[in-house]
């Protein structure tokens, strides 16, 4: 295991340089499903240009933690900062985040009435008020970008799952957002498919994209993360860098997460 | 290669053996037969019984059909001619064929126009229903609420000028309104419209007499037969649509009051039968109304069946809502779309897509249903029927005919638009059934 281990930090992408620009800091955040305690106590600052992967068992808040940034679910307590614009209530400012931020889900959610370039030009046109022209060349441009340029005409529904994902990557990409959320992208997909995609993302990494992604591809955290983040019962329990986080972990929790998924 | 296999193999076929036609049990009608109506012992019984009744029901039906009479004056003339034998006596459709179509008030002279409106109608519609034709077409359809009544009504030409031009005044005011927020927008939408009608209501009577073109008038009453069932069915649909969309937005709406507003009016309207609330239009509301105040009858049965037929749609439309995923909300949150925006461009085309068979099957219940109006004495076509046409000495005990002939001309407009409905749903359908 730590043969393959300094393979992949050699092979390891780091010649992106994280600057001291905040892009997002959450100070404090708490969240409560009626009564259930989800996320407890989060403080967690991200810089522009840094590569954070958020993994944990499921049920630890991981996920929630993600969505809460950009206001897909709210939080009662503390406070989240984006790109300097404070997350309220206000629906101004709700929006104003939202199409900063893109985000990816693990099934897709690709628009199944509009076919692949609609997809990807529909918010540009009606958010960002682009001309057509303008929108769809964008839109091919990250078609191209993802390798399914050819894809562009058709449905949805007629592509694979994993050209569906490379698709919702691009169409969050035409919004040329400033942070991209990844929440699972790759757990619904045949092991086949997945390696396409952790290759798009591995390439938006290597551009210097703020990434936060919630991912049990531990070699995707390895060669890219700056960060490793594990989560469990709502709570931070431990982060560090990728190497330290896994060759050395030093919470008892931490060492069983990991023991039960690189056991076999 | 097939050389030295021969030899091993100790068999070669060397010529192609031509194709023959299967065995005559075996292709075809017979073997159609076959399978679907002898394939074992009780489908045959079925289907010799099924043949016997089929043939029964020929013997009883046919020759009343074909010996009908098409040319008559009256029912004891028909039975003159027919002498005994058994017969229809269609000459009742024939001789009365514009009632049962416009009504017995409407002035004959003026039948071209409802016959003209009706066939802009199918041509005014067809824009929507047919997304393939050029987007400009829309033109005509929007036009159409106004020169339909215009043709229908008559009047003055300026009453529906100026009803469109208000209605043009308002979208300027939502339009300028509509970057503070979309609820200004409406509010100014309806307040520029309101004072536009206001104000050109003094203009009107002058500018008819300076510029008179106008049709004659026709007041509502005179209206009746299938042309009233088309008005009631055509109006009634297209206004409870739109209002079903946002009465179902509404109940899944975070705010507390338009959820309840909406709530309430939905259960309220589905727990009444129809016929209480055309009778509500019919009598009860003359008494909300300030004395003296003349609320056209048709406005306000029109009024009840939108609302009866709305809270339908809105339930049915609610359900094409539910089954939609949470992701494709989620989806277009993230990206950034407002709520108008995304309920237009992402929810509702989905969902509308998965209602079209609810929502066909409440506007083809609604169709016939507007026949009830017959309980509030307005002569659609079964109220014509039933009324001048059976009441009268000469067509007295005339009822197959008539109701048969009521039965075809409902179910060819019921049929085609459930057969239309099929055709969109297939034309909808991306693939996309995972």
């Amino acid at each position: 295991m730590t043969d393959t281990a300094t393979e992949m930090t050699s092979g390891r992408t780091d010649q992106m340089q994280v600057s001291d620009e905040v892009a997002i800091e959450i100070v404090n955040m708490n969240k409560w499903y009626g009564t259930f305690h989800v996320l407890r106590d989060i403080d967690l600052t991200v810089h522009r240009g840094e590569r954070i992967v958020i993994c944990g068992p499921s049920g630890s808040g991981k996920s929630t933690l993600i969505r809460c940034i950009n206001a897909l679910e709210e939080h009662q307590k503390g406070s989240i900062t984006v790109d300097g614009t404070v997350l309220s209530s206000d629906l101004k400012n709700i929006d104003k985040i939202r199409s900063e931020v893109g985000m990816c889900f693990q099934h897709f959610n690709l628009f199944p009435h509009l076919t692949i370039l609609e997809n990807c030009t529909l918010a540009p046109i009606w958010v960002r008020k682009t001309p057509k022209k303008e929108a769809e060349e964008t839109a091919m441009h990250f078609l191209e970008k993802v390798k399914i340029p050819e894809q562009a005409n058709k449905y949805p529904g007629q592509l694979s799952g994993g050209q569906q994902q490379r698709v919702a990557i691009a169409r969050s990409l035409c919004m040329r957002p400033r942070i991209m959320l990844f929440d699972e992208p790759t757990s619904a997909l045949d092991p086949e498919m997945i390696k396409e995609v952790l290759d798009t993302m591995i390439e938006l990494a290597q551009e210097g994209m703020t990434m936060l992604c919630v991912t049990h591809e531990m070699g995707f955290a390895r060669q890219v993360a700056n960060r490793v983040i594990f989560m469990d019962q709502g709570q931070i329990v431990e982060q560090n860098e990728p190497e330290a986080f896994f060759n050395n972990p030093q919470s008892d929790r931490t060492k069983l997460f990991l023991s039960q998924i690189l056991g076999h | 290669m097939s050389d030295t296999h021969a030899q091993s193999v100790g068999y070669v076929q060397r010529s192609q053996i031509p194709p023959s036609p299967p065995p005559a049990t075996e292709a075809g009608a017979v073997r159609w037969v076959r399978e679907n109506l002898f394939s074992s012992t009780a489908n045959a019984i079925m289907t010799l019984l099924g043949l016997l009744a089929i043939y029964h029901l020929a013997v009883w039906a046919l020759p009343w059909i074909l010996n009908g009479v098409w040319n008559a004056d009256s029912l004891s003339e028909c039975r003159e001619i027919l002498d005994g034998a058994r017969g229809a006596c269609f000459a009742v459709i024939a001789e009365r064929w514009n009632q049962l179509l416009f009504g017995f008030k409407y002035p004959s002279t003026e039948y071209w126009r409802p016959t003209l409106a009706f066939v802009l109608l199918l041509v005014s519609a067809s824009p929507v229903l047919f997304s393939k034709l050029p987007r400009q077409l829309l033109v005509l359809t929007a036009l159409y609420p106004f020169v339909g009544f215009w043709l229908i009504w008559g009047g003055s030409i300026w009453v529906p000028v100026f009803a469109l031009l208000g209605i043009v005044a308002g979208y300027y005011a939502f339009k300028q309104l509509e970057r503070q927020s979309f609820a200004m927008g409406l509010i100014g939408a309806v307040v520029a419209a309101a004072l536009f009608w206001w104000v050109t209501g003094f203009v009107i009577p002058d500018l008819s007499r300076i510029i008179p073109i106008s049709l004659p008038e026709v007041p509502s009453r005179d209206m009746g037969g299938f042309m009233l069932n088309l008005i009631l069915g055509t109006v009634c649909i297209s206004l409870s649509l739109p209002i079903g969309i946002v009465l179902a937005l509404g109940r899944r709406s975070q705010m507390p009051l338009i959820k309840w507003i909406c709530v309430i009016f939905i259960e309220f309207i589905r727990g009444v039968p129809l016929i209480t609330l055309l009778f509500v239009a019919n009598v009860v509301l003359a008494y909300f109304l300030p004395p003296g105040s003349n609320f056209d009858l048709i406005l306000r049965v029109i009024i009840m069946i939108t609302m009866f037929a709305s809270a339908y749609i809105a339930e049915v439309i609610r359900g094409g809502l539910a089954a939609l995923p949470k992701g494709q909300y989620e989806a277009a949150d993230s990206l950034g779309l407002d709520y108008p925006q995304a309920m237009r461009l992402i929810i509702l085309p989905q969902a509308l897509k998965i209602s079209i068979p609810g929502i066909v099957n409440v506007a083809v219940g609604l169709f016939k249903d507007t026949t009830l109006v017959s309980v509030i004495s307005m002569f659609d076509m079964v109220g014509m029927i039933r009324g001048p046409i059976l009441a009268s000495t000469d067509w007295n005990g005339v009822y197959w005919e008539l109701f048969i002939f009521a039965a075809l001309l409902f179910f060819i407009v019921c049929y085609n638009i459930s057969q239309y409905s099929q055709w969109l749903e297939r034309q909808l359908d991306t693939g996309h059934k995972r």
